[in-house]
């Protein structure tokens, strides 16, 4: 077979899968355990008031939302193993209400969490390697990544490795568990951005300069919130063994100049924004020249055994495009179009990257049911080498199945209901909690979402709509990245009531840039006609059939569609 | 249930649902003082001979600012069975019945407005 020694180059080297953590890693989680079950009794009995739980609490991803405890679980640059699905399967069946939700930074959260049963839970989390370690607190939260991390075509290397290289430098360090405020690293290393590297405090993207060199982009000062920024590059090439340093330097800057005085001005964008990129760059690289050729330059054995700790798939040597798919694809016009929305190329040939829809019609965008759960981890066993990612758009994905396999794949996802063919669609929306759960919020975010869902429940209206993303945040503090959305939609109170503000033009990804306000704040009963309102504008004004929104509001101005909004509002 | 509905929901314009954690105590009409439980976060209600009730028809009410905030400091103080006690706002009916007084604190009372996840069909 003429793929026999591509196959056998990758296989060796690049295909890194599940990373298998060690001795270390399960002592210190069952420590964490037995630590924070002692806590909990000490709060139940009194001996431990509020003000000297919750600091306790919230380094555990324990949140106190409108009904119940919230359990924030960490999913290191979102990768699950079958196991480790079932598990939060078991969490949600025994501790919470049957379900999940998994969220921007390819996390999973309970919402009806018992505090007297969260030790019992967190011990079950352990005993798969699980925990909600730095999920919350002003520490470096978990590390996130491209969900198609080691699989997809255009990637230079799996940025798995890097991102657990830091993980592990980061977890617990003393240094860095109380800095200014939370900081949000992510790793990429592909040319097309999955891992919305502009909105994070540190994002390190992987690539080659001229002379052939791997090393990192370093950019800073990225985060939405109420004064949202996109990340500004430092360095445009930071050779690998100094990656650590780095950080490093990066975070000591900030943690001796960021605010601590005002928590809406303590993230480090603020701080990048006030002193400026390139001052802040020099402030770093006077740090860094301390110590980067010290203990923190990159050892090449300790990367070798994180390396050799992401065990690897056994492909097999297939073809692409085996001629069975497609006379599949022709017999079934449903599953032509899922293979069309839902299925992407994979490094391998012969193999594909399927992504699961977590947004069906009048669902909670992130939500899956334990039994969804575990049927996914059957699915992952048969079909992909027992392994699943969380993407940040709050989807599930099937990163190694065979081509061959994807008929009966579709068949069993869509039993389950996660095989809507709506992926980077108008109905595939990022949403937060919003007030039907969390505190902070404003107002609801949920209902907004399902009622598009039925708005737009016509799939071939939505395909012909093309790639559009509607995020949603019930309050400014954007955990549904509305400012990046390609139509971003904010909860606002106002006199009592629910009112949304509407942006246009906001992209998360390469070409990262913040969407424009369109104009006055709509109500609640409003917001699905003005999506509507604006969807037909774009038809209208869109040059050709495969314009894509974002470019035809890049091309137009928003100022078309606020008359559209407006003309008769 | 009246506010599963999504659309067209009433609120009190008197008393906005911006996060109790970033408001003033400012009271206009009835009020509560409301909390979550410590075992289990669930939302309670503070009772005019002390103590905790899940009932919102069994809580202390008061129109009186400084009856409110003497009822608050006791709840406050009872720091074993309830969490971050705050003062919120009701609405009374005709018929005496209390309600609660905003959107927010009606999904706290009631639970969320969405149907949670079902299971489809395994």
């Amino acid at each position: 077979m003429t793929t026999a020694p591509v196959v056998k180059t990758v296989l060796e080297s690049e295909c890194k899968r599940m990373y298998l953590y060690d001795d270390f890693d399960r002592t210190l989680v069952t420590e964490r355990v037995a630590e924070f079950r002692d806590q909990v009794a000490r709060r139940l009995s009194g001996e431990l008031t509020e003000d000297e739980f919750k600091p306790l609490r919230l380094m555990n991803g324990v949140y106190l939302q409108l009904h119940a405890y919230m359990l924030r679980t960490s999913i290191p640059y979102g990768t699950l193993s079958s196991e480790q699905l079932r598990m939060l399967a078991h969490v949600a069946r025994r501790y919470d209400r049957g379900y999940g939700h998994f969220t921007t930074r390819q996390n999973i959260q309970y919402h009806w969490i018992k505090l007297e049963e969260l030790p019992d839970a967190m011990a079950d989390l352990a005993s798969v390697g699980m925990h909600g370690l730095q999920t919350s607190g002003n520490c470096v939260r978990n590390l996130t990544t491209d969900q198609w991390a080691g699989v997809a075509p255009d990637e230079l290397e799996d940025p798995r490795v890097w991102a657990e290289l830091i993980r592990q430098h980061v977890t617990l360090h003393p240094e860095f568990s109380f800095l200014p405020r939370k900081f949000k690293i992510a790793v990429g290393a592909s040319a097309h951005d999955r891992a919305a590297l502009a909105i994070h405090d540190l994002a390190l993207r992987l690539h080659r300069n001229a002379s052939g060199e791997t090393g990192f982009e370093v950019m800073v000062g990225g985060g939405l919130g109420r004064t949202p920024f996109l990340a500004k590059t430092i360095k445009p090439f930071l050779a690998t063994r100094d990656v650590l340093s780095y950080v490093e330097a990066i975070l000591r800057t900030y943690n001796e100049f960021g605010r601590r005085d005002n928590i809406y001005k303590a993230r480090i964008k603020i701080l990048v924004h006030e002193l400026g990129a390139e001052a802040f760059a020099k402030e770093v690289e006077a740090e860094w020249r301390n110590f980067k050729d010290g203990a923190l330059a990159l050892d090449p054995a300790a990367l070798a055994e994180i390396a050799s700790r992401f065990t690897y798939p056994a492909y097999a040597r297939l073809d692409d495009n085996p001629p069975a798919l497609a006379q599949a694809r022709r017999a079934d016009r449903d599953f032509d179009v899922w293979m069309g929305n839902s299925v992407a190329d994979h490094k391998i040939p012969g193999y594909a990257i399927v992504t699961l829809s977590l947004k069906p019609e009048g669902g909670t965008p992130g939500d899956a049911t334990a039994e969804q759960m575990d049927a996914i981890a059957d699915l992952a066993d048969r079909y992909s080498f027992s392994e699943i990612r969380v993407g940040h758009e709050q989807n599930l994905v099937l990163p190694h199945v065979a081509q061959r396999d994807l008929p009966e794949v579709w068949r069993a996802l869509d039993a389950i209901g996660v095989a809507t063919p709506n992926v980077n669609l108008i109905t595939d929306i990022i949403s937060c909690p919003g007030l039907d759960y969390c505190s902070l919020a404003n107002t609801r975010s949920i209902t907004i979402a399902q009622e598009l869902t039925r708005r737009f429940r016509n799939l071939d209206v939505a395909r012909d709509l093309g790639r559009l993303h509607v995020n949603i945040s019930g309050c400014i503090n954007a955990c549904g990245h509305h400012h990046v959305g390609h139509i971003g939609i904010l909860g606002v109170e106002k006199n009592g009531e629910e009112f949304f503000q509407i942006t246009l033009g906001g992209k998360a990804d390469e070409d990262a840039k913040l969407g424009a306000l369109v104009g006055p704040a709509v109500p609640y009963d409003q917001v699905a006609d003005v999506v509507e309102d604006i969807a037909a504008a774009y038809v209208e004004l869109r040059a050709r059939p495969d314009e894509l929104f974002v470019d035809t509001v890049k091309r137009t101005g928003i100022e078309p569609f606020r008359e559209r909004v407006y003309a008769t509002r | 249930m009246e506010h599963r509905s999504s659309f067209g929901f009433l609120v009190d314009l008197a008393h906005p649902m911006t996060s109790p954690l970033q408001q003033k105590i400012k009271i206009t009409g009835p009020v509560v003082v409301t909390a979550n439980r410590v075992g289990d976060g669930a939302v309670v209600y503070w009772r005019a001979d002390g103590g905790w009730t899940t009932n919102l028809g069994e809580a202390a009410i008061t129109a009186d600012a400084g009856v409110a905030r003497a009822l608050a400091s006791a709840a406050i103080a009872d720091d074993l069975h309830a969490v971050g006690a705050y003062i919120a706002p009701v609405k009374l009916t005709r018929e005496g019945e209390v309600r609660p007084g905003n959107l927010r604190e009606l999904i706290r009372q009631s639970g969320p407005t969405i149907d949670l996840p079902v299971t489809f069909g395994i």
